[in-house]
């Protein structure tokens, strides 16, 4: 029995051996713009050892890794993680991304609705560009102790949370302050007519609410502190922001918001000038394992879209998920469209004007 | 032959120089320049043309936020000045040997840690639930929390604080260069402090004076850090303004626009503040 356990081991030894060698040969750098949290230390440390390529991480966000692609015309990194919805229109404009090849994909391992979703609506020219990895939402995040009328996006312009309250001045506030107005922004993305209409309404109401915000935060960090020292007692902030303050101050938690919490899913891509294709595909098919899965998602706070990728989720952080979101309010989730080209202008316009507004 | 080999060594030294000016100034420059005339039709369409200078003159937004960033910037200058200027006349005038080493190394102390830091130790000080906020309060001063974070005032201290070493180092150094002897003589023949202050050693001072206001107001004009994370709600400043067109905008030709209207008009503050100060560019970095 030993000496056949030993044999099966040479054996394995030896093909293990056999794949690791050309694996090493082809060894590569790969180049990775991606979110804080989404590539932790562990997992990249096991996906070198297992395929032998190296690892760079630069941490960013959606626009900062547009611009980055921009500026090389889609060279300096090899795989890089925006939002499905800004995928094509920077496709459209600055022709930054390459196309996936679906072959060398392992698709069994990603949820099949969120791949499939997630392809449709990241097509453009017939090609699918990005790959579903991990999702979240954005919504309030609210000091329930302190702010328990605070319900919804509008509600931060009460009175009663005058001067304690905070969000980004950025397209996220928008959309959101007009689905809490009983408006449909996602239905009038393809008008741009009835979009800016919507647009005037919600500038409007943003700059009315102005008295009650005590500053537009910029960085996750910025809005967790202002929460913690209780500066601010409500705020447009993302799901995980809130689950982390959760674990210092129970009173405060993500609230999802009841004209819906606003959905989107990090991707994909791989830049048009990227060198490393094949510890790109590689890292893709490395990180969408159930069980790495799980790692990313206890660190970055977020599920991904990996079969079972929620197994191995710690049970605090799935316990304040579901505090978070009951059925209705995940059916609730508005996901974010694809943002048609040039829709980021009105949008920035409107901001501008909310920004100067006294 | 001789003068052949010369010759060459003045161009050798040149080298270095001109390849910084060409290679990082003037060809990113130019590039810039191009992309800012370059106005957008559609997704990869564009014409040529000044369409981005003129929105910048057509949205009050635009050139109210560049006022606002330039009295600002003009305000910050004059108070480093009048904090700055007895700072430097008490160690180049007053002081001797260690206590001058001691209390100009105190001032470059703070400098030591990046502006990151530095920005977010006044952000504890100042905020609702900081420092001062607290200090008062224990002193039984005022009833509630004072929030003092996120106002114009607050962005003036982050860059009087910021920048005024590089108005009290050219300060010492012109004021070192001042005879003792004249300002006795001024006392001898029966000057008042007054006047010899502004007989003396003011216009001594001067070249000092003036390349401390150019630095100092352009690092205030320039500045990113400090307007964004201590001013409130309000506070707009221009280079946050180009940073939006650049990054969240993806509107590259109106932030380089923005990048050369900022270049330009500030070049123009400079010059008519060399103008009415009497002063010329190369007196004033000449001597310091």
């Amino acid at each position: 029995m030993t000496v056949k356990l030993s044999k099966f081991g040479r054996v394995a030894i030896a093909t293990t051996a056999m794949v690791a060698v050309p694996m090493m040969a082809g060894a590569e750098t790969l180049r990775l713009l991606t979110w804080g949290g989404y590539a932790p230390e562990e997992v990249i440390a096991k996906f070198e050892e297992e395929t032998g390529h190296t690892v760079e991480v630069t941490t960013s966000n959606n626009e900062e890794m547009i611009a980055k692609l921009r500026a090389t015309n889609g060279g300096g990194f090899d795989l890089a993680q925006p939002s499905q919805d800004r995928i094509t229109s920077a496709q459209e404009e600055f022709g930054i991304y390459k196309p996936i090849d679906m072959s060398r994909i392992n698709a069994d391992l990603f949820i099949p609705s969120m791949l499939s979703a997630t392809a449709a609506n990241t097509t453009f020219d017939g090609e699918v560009y990005g790959l579903p990895h991990v999702w979240g939402t954005s919504g309030l995040v609210v000091n329930t102790a302190m702010a328990q009328s605070v319900q919804d996006y509008t509600d931060l312009c009460d009175d009663a949370v005058a001067g304690k309250v905070s969000y980004r001045l950025k397209r996220p506030t928008l959309i959101g302050f007009a689905y809490s107005m009983g408006l449909d922004p996602f239905a009038a993305y393809g008008d741009s007519a009835t979009y800016q209409g919507i647009l005037d309404q919600v500038e409007a109401k943003l700059t009315e609410c102005k008295a009650n915000v005590k500053t537009y935060w910029d960085g996750g960090d910025e809005i967790k502190n202002l929460l913690r020292s209780g500066e601010v007692v409500a705020s447009m902030a993302w799901d995980t922001g809130g689950w982390q303050l959760n674990a210092d101050n129970p009173d405060i938690t993500f609230v999802a918001p009841k004209s819906g919490a606003l959905g989107w899913i990090d991707t994909f891509v791989l830049p048009a000038r990227g060198r490393a294709d094949d510890a790109a595909y590689d890292w893709i098919n490395f990180v969408m394992q159930p069980e790495i899965a799980a790692m990313i998602t206890n660190t970055a706070g977020n599920f991904t879209a990996a079969v079972n990728g929620d197994a191995e989720v710690n049970a605090d952080l799935k316990a304040r998920y579901q505090g978070s979101f009951d059925q209705q309010a995940i059916d609730n989730i508005k996901w974010y469209p694809p943002v048609p080209a040039g829709l980021e202008a009105m949008e920035g316009a409107s901001l501008d004007r909310i920004n100067a507004a006294n | 032959m001789r003068s052949d080999a010369s010759r060459l060594g003045f161009y050798l030294l040149l080298a270095p120089i001109l390849l910084w000016l060409v290679v990082l100034i003037i060809l990113p420059h130019i590039g810039l320049f191009i992309v800012s005339i370059s106005e957008k039709l559609g997704p990869r369409e564009y014409e040529t043309g000044f369409g981005n200078y003129t929105a910048f003159f057509s949205e009050p937004l635009y050139w109210r936020t560049f006022a606002r960033t330039a009295i600002m910037s003009i305000l910050a200058t004059a108070l480093t000045l009048v904090l700055g200027f007895p700072i430097a006349y008490y160690i180049a005038k007053l002081t001797r040997g260690r206590t001058k080493t001691v209390l100009f190394l105190m001032c470059m102390i703070p400098f030591w840690v990046s502006e990151l830091v530095r920005t977010f130790g006044w952000m504890i000080l100042l905020r609702e639930t900081g420092v001062f906020s607290n200090l008062l309060q224990s002193l039984g001063l005022v009833s509630g929390p004072v929030e003092m974070l996120y106002n114009d005032a607050a962005i003036m201290v982050g860059l009087v604080y910021t920048s005024i070493l590089f108005m009290v180092v050219p300060l010492v150094t012109t004021l070192d260069s001042l005879d003792d002897s004249l300002i006795e003589a001024g006392y001898d023949l029966g000057g008042t402090s007054t006047s010899i202050m502004r007989e003396i050693v003011i216009p001594h001072a001067m070249p000092g004076i003036v390349s401390g206001c150019i630095v100092v107001f352009m690092l205030s004009l320039g500045n990113y850090l400090t307007p964004i994370l201590l001013g409130g709600k309000d506070s707009l400043w221009f280079t946050g303004m180009i940073y939006t067109q650049f990054i969240t905008r993806f509107n590259w030709e109106l932030g380089s626009a923005f990048g050369f209207l900022l270049l330009g008009l500030s070049s123009l503050v400079v010059f008519l503040g060399l103008k009415l100060s009497g002063q010329t560019l190369s007196q004033t970095m000449g001597r310091s």
